[in-house]
């Protein structure tokens, strides 16, 4: 599939800002399964500086300064993707995640050793006795790896309600995991601690997914959102990825834009500003199919 | 070097024996290196002992030479805590310590290289992942970044101590910010000062060839195209910081500016330093804030305390950050157990210092050994965290025991445990007593232009508190000793500044930032509002302890005039506002309006905001500039003025306290270079004068009175303004008012009229830097030019006269010249003292 990706960030300050600085991850990656055919970042007002560089994750990255007075500031991004249906696994792939965690802990492949860090707690998830009592669940002893996520992944779709009123980008994991409730972030890192909590490395990916009008009904623009989803590493088949969300094993609607070790790495925008005291948000997301 | 015969064992029979000690042998005999010492210490007398003592603190204490506490109440700044003993170590021991030194920086400098590089040492094997993964001194960001030059840790300390076995071990690596270099410095002075005859006898090595080399190495940074010489500034978090006193003194000692988070900006992805001269470029940062707090675009959002864009300048190359923001990564004990293999894989060689055994938790075999012996281990953080300190397994019982293992398997990848070793004791004099403490010795290590590494001769050395702790804080505080460094042959005198360089006389305007100017505008209020309100509440004091004239009634009427136009000049807070019903004495209020620091407008107060000014630019000050500073703040602000009950108590303080201030503006006058710093200084004062003047003839004169009364009140007027004597020998009468409102407003030759005043304030902002070089006059000259001529142009006489009792004139004018100087002090403030506007976060 191929679509064009929209997404476009104002804010608004209430006096002029007088300079900012920003970091950017709107820029699609190039991965075995998805390639960035066009991309294009416009900010206005034109910032007087501005670099790309990938970070230690191997997201982009533009940084880029507004050093004179601004009221407002616009970032729009655009590209466009192609998306190919990532290929099918058996439930059977790595064997028992208890072997898949001694596997990884004696490899020397470079993959398994980066993806050992993945297994640590990050800033915004922690790894907790009562998240690996919720993992183990699911990985009851001797279970396929590839088998207990898929059913953690639809345990967490089912036990869980979607509330965007409940959760904001600061509430904690184990407050979402004794509520069951959150929206695509929560179940995210909250997927992630579980994991990690018993040993298996997880990261958080960010990005977009396509999402479907009700029949009938013709598709609003603007209407998407980012959106966010988990990825496992099982050594021989490398990172697989898994969407708590809905329920599904990310295919040919899900765009990646970035991965990290949680939503803190991957944030699509964040920006210092001196000056503007106050300032509005608005935020559009529109994937359209080419 | 050692003495011609071998010195009896001066230590008394209570000293401990058994321990390996520094001076005295298993054998009982004087280690020769100490020779010097010992024949110091035969024959003292607890007499000598303890005025040598005291000579060392109050040296220390004169030097201004502080630390502070977190968190312990009224310990904002403690004099720092030097033993009169040193700690010599032989030439021999010493090439041992360098040598190991030097290997280790080199190792770290690899180490540190390969973890924001391609990590070698993770994908061979040599570091776990995790060890580095889980530290909170490996930051994401910083991967990948690296400073233009050989080496990658430009400073580096170790924590040495002598183990068991009698070599010295590494105890701890300080990579992040190392401290404690400065204090160094300040330690020698000292001693040198205090036993200048046993350190010349000793033969010690020089400190001061190890500045000159860091200051070459931070100079061989990149400078910005067009500049022959890179501008270097010191970051500190501020005078909050425990180790304020040091970045303020390296800061004088090496002689870059000191600066805070927002003194800096980052335009074009270059630092600037918001100066009194305009936006300057920065290119080498010495940063004494941590790494996670300087820059908050990248890593800690609400840190006040950073540069947003700094991580993106160092990217670009156009700033080099001392040390790399990442270096923190090295200071985790868990690399302890991994550097002997990483040194026989990258060199072929044992480590030089040894470590004590240790085992990281993080791996499975390490983990149950730790856990199988917990109650002879000591257990640390890999981290360097407040939150769990060193815990020692021997001495927990067994929930002890229970709660460290389950805290340990919560989290393995954070904790090590380490064999418990018994450090080497030397002799300290604790009250003129010799007694026995365990030392750690923090030695530096910088690296030098060409990339190789030099270690300082000498080091901080810091003893347990008492005789049978085993533990040496890692905290600054407690007591140290000066490190005496034995060398054989004569040094040659090493200067810091190098021969060819020319000696700055004049501090740079582009090099002063704007805060410091604004502080030290504000030093010069402060001390001239103090100085001005010390007059006149001594005029107050005298007035109730001695008598101006024999008339009974006289004297209450000019007390009660006195006392109306005391709280009007101070301009106080009025004294207890939630019972202002319940009758002050006179007394009580004199009182209060002297020592009450926390009524605004109180002179205990105004020294209390004078000293927050002046210590918010400790690194500008001279000397001598500090020793009255400091004795102002030892006086009124350190202490509560405990002898004084009385009002008669206060007499004595507050002549001291005049004459401290009046000599203050002499030593700044005598002493400083007239350079824009210096001219902001003495503008403050100049405002703060005139203000107190025109407040006290408001207060004052503006009522007309019988002549009688008339004569104490000017006289009190002529007094607070220090201008009775001039007065006398220039008019040789009884006050009149039109006299003086002459010899006050308008005499040219008496530093103490306004116009003196104008005309200083004139000349101050005529050679401040502007910004448009047009004929134009600036918004403070114009205010200058308007308030001066207005002020030629008045006639005395006509402000004398009195219309229904009052001088209607004298009053408009008087608030008219007040109005114009607060609007000089604003446009001052706009023109000078741009802040850096608080910082928010987007997110998006």
């Amino acid at each position: 599939m191929r679509y064009r990706i929209r997404h476009r960030t104002t804010y608004r300050y209430d006096v002029p800002a007088n300079l900012c600085h920003n970091e950017a991850r709107l820029r699609p990656l190039d991965l075995p399964g998805q390639r960035c055919l066009s991309w294009k970042l416009v900010i206005d007002p034109e910032p007087e500086f501005h670099r790309t560089r990938l970070d230690s994750f191997g997201n982009h990255i533009d940084y880029f300064s507004i050093q004179r007075p601004h009221p407002a500031l616009v970032i729009a991004a655009e590209s466009e993707v192609e998306v190919l249906s990532s290929g099918q696994f058996s439930f059977e792939a790595g064997g028992p995640w208890e072997q898949v965690r001694e596997n990884l802990l004696a490899s020397k492949d470079p993959a398994a050793l980066d993806a050992r860090a993945f297994a640590l707690p990050s800033p915004l998830i922690p790894v907790l006795p009562a998240l690996a009592d919720f993992a183990r669940e699911d990985f009851t002893p001797g279970r396929c790896i590839l088998e207990a996520t898929s059913a953690l992944n639809s345990r967490i779709f089912r036990d869980f309600k979607f509330d965007p009123d409940f959760t904001t980008v600061a509430t904690p994991v184990v407050e979402v995991l004794e509520n069951r409730r959150g929206v695509c972030q929560d179940f995210a890192q909250l997927m992630i601690a579980a994991l990690r909590s018993i040993g298996l490395p997880a990261r958080y990916v960010s990005g977009y997914l396509e999402t479907l009008p009700p029949p009938g009904k013709p598709k609003l623009v603007g209407a998407d959102a980012s959106h966010a989803w988990v990825s496992v590493f099982v050594p021989g088949e490398g990172w697989l990825d898994f969407d708590p969300t809905n329920n599904i094993r990310p295919g040919e609607r899900h765009i990646t834009v970035a991965t990290g070790r949680d939503y803190r790495d991957v944030s699509p925008l964040r920006g210092i500003t001196v000056g503007g005291a106050s300032h509005s948000l608005k935020v559009s997301v529109d994937v359209s199919p080419l | 070097m050692s003495a011609a015969t071998t010195p009896r064992n001066p230590l008394p029979p209570h000293y401990p024996r058994g321990v390996w000690d520094e001076m005295v042998g298993a054998d009982g005999r004087v280690n020769p290196s100490w020779a010097h010492v010992a024949s110091w210490l035969d024959g003292l007398t607890p007499e000598r002992a303890a005025a040598t003592t005291a000579e060392i603190h109050r040296l220390l204490r004169e030097n201004g030479v502080t630390y502070s506490v977190h968190g312990a109440p009224g310990g904002e700044h403690r004099t720092w805590q030097l033993d009169a003993l040193p700690w010599v170590v032989s030439e021999q021991d010493w090439k041992t310590i360098e040598a190991g030194l030097i290997q280790r920086a080199e190792l770290m400098d690899h180490v540190l290289s390969d973890l924001h590089g391609d990590q070698k040492l993770i994908s061979g094997g040599w570091l776990p992942p995790e060890l580095i993964h889980a530290h909170r001194g490996y930051l994401r960001p910083c991967h990948g970044m690296s400073l233009p030059s050989k080496r990658q840790l430009i400073l580096y300390a170790a924590d040495l101590a002598r183990g068991p076995d009698g070599r010295m071990w590494v105890v701890n690596d300080r990579t992040q910010a190392p401290s404690g270099s400065g204090y160094v410095v300040e330690n020698r002075g000292v001693m040198t000062r205090a036993m200048p005859r046993l350190f010349h006898r000793t033969g010690v090595r020089r400190i001061a060839g190890f500045f000159r080399t860091l200051r070459e190495t931070l100079e061989s940074f990149p400078a910005r195209a067009g500049a022959r010489e890179p501008r270097v500034v010191i970051l500190t978090p501020g005078p909050q910081n425990e180790t304020y006193f040091e970045h303020a003194f390296l800061a004088s000692y090496l002689g870059y500016a000191l600066v805070q988070g927002d003194d800096l900006t980052v335009r074009d992805g270059c630092v600037w330093l918001r100066s009194l001269g305009g936006l300057e470029p920065v290119d080498v940062i010495v940063r004494r804030v941590d790494a996670w707090f300087c820059d908050p675009l990248e890593l800690k959002q609400d840190s006040q305390l950073g540069v947003p864009g700094l991580l993106e300048a160092m990217r670009a190359g156009n700033v080099a950050v001392v040390n790399h923001p990442g270096s923190g990564v090295l200071e985790n004990p868990g690399l302890m157990s991994f550097l002997p293999g990483i040194a026989r894989h990258l060199r072929g060689e044992e480590l030089i210092l040894p470590a004590a055994a240790t085992w990281w938790c993080g791996e499975k075999k390490a983990r149950d050994l730790v856990l199988s012996k917990l109650n002879t281990l000591v257990v640390k953080s890999i981290h360097r965290a407040p939150t769990f300190g060193t815990v020692f397994g021997g001495s927990l019982d067994a929930a002890g025991i229970a709660a460290l293992r389950e805290r340990i398997l919560a989290s393995p990848e954070s904790f090590v445990g380490q064999e418990q070793v018994s450090f080497s004791t030397q002799p300290c004099l604790n009250n003129g007593d010799i007694e026995a403490r365990r030392g750690v010795l923090r030695g530096f290590v910088t690296a030098t232009p060409d990339g190789r590494y030099m270690v300082m001769p000498g080091g901080l050395t810091r003893i347990a508190g008492s005789q049978d702790a085993l533990v040496v804080s890692s905290q600054l505080g407690g007591t140290s000793k000066d490190t005496w460094v034995q060398g054989t042959e004569q040094e040659p005198f090493v200067s810091l500044w190098s021969e060819s360089e020319q000696l700055q006389t004049e501090l740079d305007a582009r090099n002063v930032p704007s805060r410091s100017g604004e502080n030290l505008f504000w030093t010069g209020r402060y001390a001239e509002r103090a100085e001005g309100s010390a007059r006149l509440l001594r005029r107050a004091v005298l007035s109730f302890v001695e008598a101006f004239g024999d008339d009974e009634d006289q004297l209450s009427r000019h007390r009660e005039i006195l006392m109306s136009g005391l709280v009007g000049i101070t301009n106080a807070a009025p004294i207890h506002p939630e019972e202002r019903f319940s009758a002050v004495s006179d007394e009580e209020e004199v009182i209060s309006l002297l020592s009450d620091a926390r009524r605004p407008g109180s002179l205990a107060a105004n020294l209390r905001s004078f000293r927050n000014a002046a210590y918010a630019v400790r690194d500008l000050w001279s000397p001598d500039s500090w020793r009255v500073i400091e004795a102002v703040i030892r006086e009124w602000v350190e202490e509560d003025l405990p002898s004084c009950n009385e009002l008669d108590d206060y007499t004595d303080p507050l002549n001291r306290l005049i004459l401290h201030l009046t000599a203050l503006l002499g030593l700044n006058l005598e002493s400083m270079t007239r350079d824009a710093g210096w001219r902001l200084l003495d503008s403050g004062r100049r405002i703060e004068r005139a203000q107190f003047l025109l407040a006290v003839i408001r207060n004052f004169l503006v009522e007309g009175r019988p002549s009688s009364e008339e004569h104490l009140v000017m006289e009190t007027v002529l007094a607070a303004s220090d201008s009775l004597v001039t007065y006398r020998k220039r008019y040789r009468t009884h006050p009149r008012i039109e006299l003086v409102l002459e010899l006050l407003l308008l005499e040219p030759n008496n530093a103490r009229s306004l116009l003196y005043q104008i005309q200083r304030l004139t000349g101050n902002i005529e050679g401040l830097p502007r910004q448009d070089q047009g004929a134009r006059l600036t918004p403070e000259q114009r205010i200058l030019v308007e308030t001066g001529s207005r002020l030629r142009l008045a006639d005395v006489s006509l402000l004398a006269a009195t219309t229904n009792g009052k001088r209607q004139r004298l009053d408009v004018f008087v608030n008219q010249m007040s109005k114009s100087l607060g609007e000089l002090s604003e446009a001052l403030t706009l023109t000078y003292f741009r802040h850096a506007e608080r910082p928010h976060f987007l997110r998006g």
